[in-house]
């Protein structure tokens, strides 16, 4: 499969990509890894006139320690995420989740900021990112802002990203040691999770991310509140998909999904406890 | 547009639409034709060569993203003199394979895998090797021949 004819653009710098986006509107597409996007292309689901690469913008490739959270340059490949020892000693969830997505050809290309600006509810990184309370930071012509990660994810496949706005960095709070769990239900290592749990508990309460259980990456917020509340783990991860959407597709029916996601939530929190 | 790459230790520059696939541009331009397109959708890793010395799957991966890489496919991986790289042998002593479509891909993704892990465990070596489907499943022989190159 080829994907239809197109134009492609090189980004030097972050503003001079926010400037080519802008001259192209929306017809114009940000490519990184293409890990998300050419598969899309091949089939045709999608078809942007224009490609504006960015996967060249090394400055914006980068794991840092930053006091209270990490700091993530949006175009860090999954590969990197995974072996970070930044990330590995302070956000150890988010490394361990980076490596499952795909397969390590797709790690090696594949970014975070394209994970998370894709926003697909089957992706590990954006639940996972999510249940961690991250803050994602976009740029666009007018400068920068951030968003919440409990506020991105609109709908399927959409964000709060504006046509004209970039991703720019990931700022994920540290664990402090926080225990943590990441569980992907799949028939075959490298496939999409039929349901994903992201979860961690700690001194300052829990949070718990589910992927592929509806329209965006879902916070299973009931079972944090519950387990705060003094539910055990048994009955806060009965409220599991309180906060969930699921749907059927070929993997699952909606009733399975939701099973699923309920032992899946149990056990991550069990071994997040332990 | 223009892109240059060095493939297998040449050059090469070539004139190449944006959206020729590196797959399709290693195959049809530069006549490599070792490696192989499977599925076509960065599922089965057939179409796996190594990118600035890692392993990526080519089909997805435009040519005009690879410019100025150092490319390395599977005719790239024996010496000059015919002697077959550790991981060729390796598969050979081993019957690592047995259609043979895949191999080019194995080869690629296990060689990029012990550059990674020198030292890996049966389970990280099949965990390391989930990026490539084998449909004759000879995937015993082929986890194998990895362990054998990596000299265990």
């Amino acid at each position: 499969m080829i994907p239809a004819a197109f134009d492609y653009v090189r980004a030097g710098s972050a503003a001079e990509a926010i400037s080519l986006i802008g001259q192209h509107g929306s017809d114009a597409k940000f490519i990184a890894g293409g890990h998300s996007l050419l598969p899309m292309m091949k089939l045709r689901l999608a078809q942007p006139a224009i490609l504006v690469d960015i996967s060249r913008i090394s400055d914006l490739s980068y794991i840092k320690d930053a006091g209270d959270h990490i700091a993530i340059g949006a175009m860090t490949r999954h590969m990197d995420v995974e072996k970070s020892p930044v990330l590995a000693q302070h956000v150890p969830l988010l490394a361990h989740a980076a490596g499952h997505v795909g397969d390590p050809q797709v790690r090696h290309r594949g970014t975070i900021g394209g994970s998370i600006a894709h926003a697909d509810p089957a992706s590990d990184l954006p639940a996972t990112t999510l249940a961690l309370g991250a803050t994602y930071v976009v740029q666009g012509p007018n400068g920068t802002r951030e968003i919440a990660a409990s506020d991105f994810y609109k709908s399927f496949l959409e964000s709060d990203l504006a046509e004209d706005e970039m991703l720019t960095e990931i700022r994920v709070p540290k664990m402090n040691g926080a225990g943590w769990s990441f569980l992907k239900f799949n028939r075959r290592a490298q496939d999409w999770a039929i349901v994903g749990v992201a979860a961690w508990r700690g001194a300052n309460g829990s949070g718990v991310g589910l992927v592929n259980m509806g329209q965006t990456p879902i916070l299973a917020s009931s079972v944090s509140t519950a387990l705060a509340g003094g539910s055990s783990i048994a009955d806060a991860a009965a409220l599991a998909v309180d906060d969930a959407q699921p749907s059927a597709d070929n993997n699952a029916t909606v009733e399975y999904r939701t099973h699923l996601a309920k032992v899946l939530v149990r056990r991550a929190l069990e071994h997040a406890s332990a | 547009m223009e892109i240059k790459v060095t493939v297998n230790g040449k050059k090469f520059t070539s004139d190449v639409e944006p959206r020729t696939l590196l797959v399709h541009y290693i195959r049809e331009v530069l006549n490599l034709t070792g490696t192989n397109v499977g599925c076509d959708t960065s599922s089965c890793g057939a179409c796996s060569l190594h990118l600035d010395g890692e392993a990526v799957k080519s089909c997805t991966v435009l040519a005009v993203q690879a410019d100025g890489a150092n490319i390395t496919t599977i005719e790239g991986m024996a010496a000059a003199d015919g002697t077959l790289h550790p991981m060729q042998q390796a598969f050979m002593e081993n019957h690592g394979l047995q259609c043979g479509f895949c191999t080019p891909g194995m080869v690629m993704a296990a060689t990029s895998l012990l550059e990674e892990n020198p030292n890996p465990t049966e389970e990280e070596v099949r965990i390391g090797l989930e990026g490539n489907l084998c449909r004759c499943t000879g995937y015993h022989n082929i986890v194998k021949a990895v362990m054998a190159a990596a000299g265990k």
